[in-house]
């Protein structure tokens, strides 16, 4: 039990320290426009990569679960209507929960 | 204050704080999941709890729990959850410009750098904004998550699972929802989000879990280095 919290508390102090780390970068690093570049696409690749992984796969293989996928088609739909934000998430999760509770997916 | 006699103005400075609340508590009541899941690997009530209040990122504490869970090398499933959390630090080098903290309140803005703020933070039109969204958001995931945390360790999750309310789409569509305006403006923007995308689930089959998300990274080096130029988000 012991190992366990060692494990719990490293993987803490870990995640804390690289999160720091981004904050903590000298600014004039990010004076190169290159780096100011990268640094601004990078949230633009992880999230879209992190959507696509979140909706498509379960573990290690692509997993396309009709409720999830429909969801995703409810939040494209509601963005490409102009939809404020909140109304996007709402619509996404209740298509989802509706197919769900229905037995239709 | 009624909406309608809200001024534009007014409407502005609202709606950071609003989205940011609203992303919170959709996505933080994921955590009752994470307790859950955590519980059921072997950890105690205590250290799922620990977890989220300490480490305070989905992707890493997911993956420390499927280690214990798997009786796998503690040290070894350590050192993979903190490989994971190296997303935060990609996102800290775009918010250390918005957010400028100093002194404690890097110490404290540290803790929140996860998907979800930079998210937010980023779909903002101004620093002001930007700001806002990113403490509304903090503020409030911070404490769901936690209290979401504990309600599922202690067994809440037997009451209905969150993926029956749809909660498994949220961050998802959250994530699509806010670089939606970036990839509408930039065709740069949208070969890297095309190009992130393949990498992640091409590499999904292959490589532990959240490694692909982080490789994806990779697209947004090749946008940098074959077209420079910057294109909208705060300041």
């Amino acid at each position: 039990m012991t190992g366990t919290w060692v494990a719990v508390l490293a993987t803490a102090a870990g995640c804390y320290a690289l999160k720091l780390a981004g904050l903590t970068v000298p600014p004039r690093l990010l004076a190169s426009p290159r780096v100011r570049r990268f640094a601004e696409l990078v949230p633009v690749a992880l999230l879209a990569a992190l959507a696509a992984v979140q909706s498509a796969t379960s573990g290690h293989s692509i997993d396309l679960d009709p409720a999830r996928l429909a969801g995703m088609g409810a939040a494209l739909a509601a963005l490409a209507l102009r939809a404020p934000f909140l109304v996007v998430i709402v619509a996404a999760a209740a298509t989802a929960a509706v197919l769900r509770a229905a037995g239709v997916a | 204050m009624s909406a309608q006699t809200a001024t534009p103005q007014q409407a502005r400075e609202i709606r950071p704080v609003r989205d940011g609340i609203g992303l919170g508590i959709a996505v933080g009541i994921s955590g009752v999941a994470f307790g859950a899941a955590a519980v059921g690997s072997g950890l105690t009530a205590w250290q799922a709890c620990a977890l989220s209040l300490l480490a305070f990122t989905g992707a890493s504490q997911f993956a420390l729990a499927g280690v214990v869970a798997a009786g796998g090398s503690l040290l070894a499933g350590s050192a993979g959850a903190i490989l994971l959390g190296s997303r935060n630090t990609l996102y800290g080098l775009r918010l250390a410009d918005v957010l400028q903290p100093r002194g404690l309140s890097r110490l404290l803005a540290a803790q929140g750098v996860i998907d979800e703020t930079t998210a937010i933070t980023l779909a903002q039109p101004d620093l002001v904004s930007g700001r806002k969204a990113f403490s509304a958001t903090f503020c409030t995931l911070y404490l769901t998550w936690n209290l979401a945390t504990l309600a599922g360790a202690v067994g809440a999750g037997k009451i209905g699972s969150p993926q029956s309310f749809g909660i498994d789409v949220v961050g998802p569509a959250a994530f699509i929802a806010l670089i939606y305006p970036r990839l509408r403006a930039g065709r740069t923007e949208r070969a890297v989000a095309l190009a992130a995308v393949a990498i992640a689930l091409g590499l999904t089959p292959v490589l532990p879990a959240g490694v692909p998300v982080i490789l994806a990274s990779v697209a947004a080096l090749g946008g940098a280095l074959l077209s420079p130029a910057a294109t909208g988000g705060p300041a």
